[in-house]
């Protein structure tokens, strides 16, 4: 290395040289500088105006509040209560796990909620938007968080008007109940309307009526910060709320049909035969749907749909079951209509039956029989097998399965029930489709004691003992009697049931009176107590095959494989005001369980129309 | 030619004031222009906070203390820092080296070293004004222009720091370290061959320090910058904000606490990186184009301040001092503006933050003592 003297002057010309340089430097990028915020604040000032403007102000959809759903009394169904949920922003919070640690000990926190919690967490989202942590909030927690607020910053709770049924599990699946909406029914729905919508009608009613009770979006244009906090309303169109039900329900008949049951599995529908009103509708075993309303949990969820007794399942409409003898009313009308008997003929029942050329024998129920010379009359009051696959044999097929699909077997003729099935009236198309055989007439001597392959609703059974007892005049079974004020209007209708002889309507109702009212009758254990006239049917339904020669041991067999119980009938007789058909399942004999079930909904309802006329008198 | 650049700058009409002001050891131009922008950046904080007076009051003790230590550090002269320079440089390194070892942090960096538990610093703040001294001190001692030797071993004493506060990872800052070395180097008269080769290096190894260097938060930074619009909600929020910010305020601004942007808290780190953003939606172009003016002041006086040093240790110091310091207004200025990639770097004395304040009045503390100590 070269030692060279430091000459002082030159590296000051040199500094003063870079110096200068370095000014005009700094100047030309302080011009680069005010260039670009003059084109961001000259050039580009409209689009960022707009943007800013698009920001501070925003168009918000409001929703709708649901309508609401009475009973016919003006009892209340369905209705909006506030809930409170727990919310967090995580950018305002500067330690999450320690203030989910704070709020477990104000409030608690169960494992699913800390699980979905986190899960959220870690999803996208929009930086300072809101999480709920917690659903549901008790008063007191609202209370004990509201106190503790100060020390966490970024936790709210937040109001929003949730669906409640005060009812609980009487009305689960008449009413069924509105859940989280989810992805696919988002679709399927109006973008607009549903805008701000969380929940929709899942089943029942709610899912029935989703559109009606929904109501029309609303919609307010509102200043916010970006936290999404509403600071300032600039504009408002208001929401319409949706249109309130009122329902030929009766809550407390409702109430008293799910009690009769006492936990058993089965069904009941009850129908004002005036109006095709129904009455009660029942499914028992039944849930609670308020636990649906903000999200069941998987463990309960589970037990539901584990459950043998299925809860979940909505037997009245969905239900199919084998009609039994609870089809000898109408089948006997047919026998009537076709001509084939009249009500003075006798059968001889020697406690089985048997066709030309074959060589099945076709029990009667009683197997000593029911004696030699049963005519119509009997053959309803005692059910006498016997005697219906004579005349079934006698009618056919061909002239048996227009007469009863007049009475809406196997359709779904209800007006309101949207997902109620049309079960099975079985004839020679239907066999040769599904079976791929032809129409025996063992088939048809099934069918006469509404065996085989016919299956029914009980909403079904209900509706053919409504149109029954309203001697052929058809209504459509409906739930709603108005919307808002407006009556539900039934704009078609089956065909009236106009049999040749009128006549035979009271004749056949004074029979199936003989199956309460007289000593041999089926149900001759419900005249006790009774005060008005009571006509009805009993009905068994095989869930077990018995085979040729086997024995039937009812002792023998599980529970669950007995045979289910059916009962029809309708009161008072001479003006009747309402049809019930119930069904018990595995409940063996109809004349002790579902007989009863009928009378004690029958009673309450004919003693609160006395009540209601008494007071209308006053 | 000096003489023409000093002329310029004179402030040989303050009169009898000025010996007054000297005798302490401070400028009185640079002085007013400083308390001019404090006193503008009190004012952008206190609507840029959303009217928190809490934050007002201590960003004031701040800048009380860091007018203090200015005040202080000015009475000392050059000597001194000649001295100090390679003291302070190796207690940075060593510092810095602890930091990796044992520092503490948040989101994802370590860059504070804890004293006993109480006291917490930024090893890297101390090496803001620790390089440029020592490069300061290095080039001096040697004959310049400089060699190719002396190049290399200037370079050597930039790298060390500049990797360390790579490490943390604090891309920004060392950076801006990096900057403020090679800035003596340039004020030393590094030839404008050696300059132009350097350009190229550092183009040629701009794609191995993006596979093997940068870390992803960094890259993103990059990509975002690119193209903010590709993720409008995540990264690109910020950008996209602050540019709506800027533009919206048009010429004459929305008013002062008029913002909506900032108001809305739709700007994020409004009070802090983006103040800027808050300024020039709520003052206008008017208002950014007096604020730089102000801040063009205040690096032009601090050039002519440097070049009027007594020695080049001083002159180099200075200078060093004051064009880094401009690098933070113009790469702040640029990132909110969306010219520039977001890298954390404050906008000088007006955003919000002790540490920065302290540091910048220290550098001009140095710069004032390197002018007022220039008789011998």
């Amino acid at each position: 290395m070269s030692f060279a003297l430091k000459d002082a002057t030159q590296e000051k010309d040199i500094f003063a040289r870079r110096a200068y340089l370095a000014a005009f430097c700094v100047i030309g990028l302080f011009i680069v500088l005010a260039w670009r915020m003059a084109f961001l604040q000259v050039t580009q000032h409209e689009v960022y105006a707009s943007k800013s403007e698009n920001n501070r102000v925003q168009l918000q959809p409001v929703a709708p509040i649901r309508g609401l759903i009475f009973d016919r009394n003006g009892i209340l169904l369905a209705e909006n209560l506030p809930s409170h949920s727990l919310t967090l922003v995580p950018e305002r919070i500067d330690d999450i796990e320690q203030t989910l640690a704070l709020i477990d000990t104000i409030v608690g926190l169960s494992d699913d909620e800390k699980a979905s919690f986190n899960k959220r967490l870690k999803q996208w989202r929009r930086p300072y938007e809101a999480l709920t942590l917690k659903y549901r909030l008790s008063e007191s927690d609202i209370a004990k968080l509201t106190v503790n607020g100060y020390f966490m910053p970024g936790v709210q709770v937040e109001a929003e008007l949730v669906r409640h049924y005060p009812r609980g599990s009487d009305f689960a699946h008449v009413l069924g109940y509105v859940g989280q909406m989810n992805e696919k029914e988002k679709k399927s729905l109006d973008a607009v309307q549903y805008k701000a919508t969380r929940r929709i009608g899942k089943v029942g009613i709610e899912r029935y009526y989703q559109s009606l009770l929904h109501g029309d979006v609303g919609y307010q244009k509102v200043e916010t910060n970006a936290q999404g906090r509403i600071l300032n309303v600039l504009e408002r169109q208001s929401p319409k709320p949706g249109g309130n039900l009122t329902l030929s329900l009766d809550a407390n008949l409702q109430q008293a049909a799910m009690k009769a049951f006492e936990g058993r599995r089965g069904s009941l529908v009850a129908i004002d035969p005036n109006t095709g009103g129904v009455l009660a509708m029942v499914s028992s075993p039944s849930f609670d749907p308020n636990e649906f309303v903000n999200g069941i949990s998987y463990k309960s969820y589970n037990a539901l749909r584990d459950s043998l007794d299925k809860p979940l399942f909505d037997r009245a409409s969905r239900g199919q079951y084998p009609p039994g003898s609870t089809m000898k009313p109408f089948i006997g009308l047919g026998f009537l209509e076709s001509g084939v008997t009249n009500w003075q003929e006798g059968v001889e029942d020697p406690g089985w039956y048997k066709l030309e050329n074959d060589e099945r024998i076709y029990r009667d129920w009683k197997r000593t029989g029911h004696g030699h010379s049963i005519d119509l009359r009997q053959a309803i009051i005692q059910s006498c097998d016997v005697y219906f696959y004579e005349m079934a044999f006698r009618t056919g097929i061909d002239k048996l399965h227009p007469f009863l699909s007049r009475f809406g077997f196997g359709q779904n003729t209800a007006l309101d029930i949207g997902n109620a099935l049309p079960a099975l009236l079985p004839d020679r198309a239907w066999k040769k489709q599904h079976r791929q055989r032809s129409w025996y007439a063992g088939d048809t001597l099934n069918l006469g004691l509404g065996q085989g392959f016919m299956l029914v609703t009980p909403l079904q059974l209900a509706t053919a003992t409504s149109v029954f007892a309203a001697k052929g005049k058809w209504h459509r079974s409906k739930l709603v009697q108005f919307i808002g004020t407006e009556p539900l209007v039934e704009e078609t209708k089956p065909e009236d049931v106009i049999i040749k002889n009128t006549d035979d309507w009271d004749r056949m109702n004074r029979a199936m009176e003989g199956v309460i009212s007289h000593y041999k009758g089926t149900a001759r254990k419900l005249s006790e107590n009774l005060s008005y006239r009571f006509a009805g049917k009993t009905g068994t339904a095989q869930v077990v095959g018995i085979k040729q020669h086997e024995e039937y041991d009812s002792e023998a067999l599980l529970e669950r494989q007995r045979d289910h119980a059916l009962f029809v009938g309708f009161a008072p007789v001479d003006a009747p005001e309402i049809a019930i058909a119930v069904v018990v399942e595995n409940g063996e004999s109809a004349g002790r369980t579902a007989g009863p079930i009928a009378k004690t909904v029958s009673d309450y309802y004919l003693a609160s129309l006395k009540s209601k006329a008494a007071k209308n008198d006053q | 030619m000096s003489g023409d650049f000093s002329r310029q700058l004179d402030d040989s009409n303050m009169g009898g004031t000025r010996s007054l002001w000297h005798k302490i050891h401070i400028d009185f131009t640079l002085f007013a222009l400083l308390l001019l922008l404090i006193g503008c950046g009190l004012f952008v904080l206190y609507s840029a906070s959303g009217q928190n007076m809490h934050m007002v009051s201590r960003q004031m003790v701040y800048f009380t203390i860091g007018l203090v230590i200015m005040l202080i550090i000015a009475q000392f002269n050059p000597r001194w820092f000649m001295m100090a320079a390679p003291w302070m440089y190796g207690v940075g390194i060593v510092a810095l080296i602890l930091v990796l070892v044992m520092g503490v942090g948040a989101k994802g960096a370590q860059r504070w070293l804890s004293i006993f538990g109480v006291f917490r610093f930024q090893p890297s703040e101390i090496m803001k004004l620790a390089v440029p001294m020592m490069l300061a001190w290095f080039m001096a001692s040697k004959l310049l222009p400089p060699n190719i030797k002396t190049i290399a071993q200037a370079l050597g004493l930039i790298f060390i720091p500049t990797l360390l506060v790579m490490r943390q990872p604090d891309l920004g800052t060392s950076l801006l370290i990096a900057a403020s070395g090679l800035f003596v180097l340039l004020f030393a008269g590094l030839s404008w061959r050696w300059i132009a080769l350097a350009l190229m290096v550092v183009l040629a190894a701009a794609p191995a320090m993006w596979y093997g260097v940068m870390h992803d938060y960094q890259k993103q930074r990059v990509l975002t910058f690119m193209s903010p619009e590709t993720d409008p909600l995540g990264s690109g929020w910020n950008i996209i904000q602050s540019k709506t910010a800027i533009g919206s305020g048009g010429i004459e601004g929305k008013g002062w606490q008029q913002g909506t942007q900032s108001q809305l808290e739709f700007l994020p780190e409004r009070h802090t990186d983006f103040i800027i953003a808050v300024f020039a939606e709520e003052q206008g172009l008017i208002g950014v184009l007096m604020l730089l003016v102000l801040y063009l002041l205040i690096v032009m006086r601090g050039l002519y301040m440097a070049s009027r040093a007594r020695d080049s240790f001083s002159r180099l110091l200075g200078g060093s001092l004051i064009v880094t310091f401009f690098i933070y207004v113009f790469v702040n200025i640029g990132m909110v503006s969306g010219i520039l990639p977001v890298v954390g770097v404050p906008l000088p004395l007006i955003s919000y933050g002790g540490t920065s304040i302290v540091t910048l009045m220290a550098a001009f503390g140095v710069i004032m003592s390197v002018y007022t100590h220039r008789q011998i």
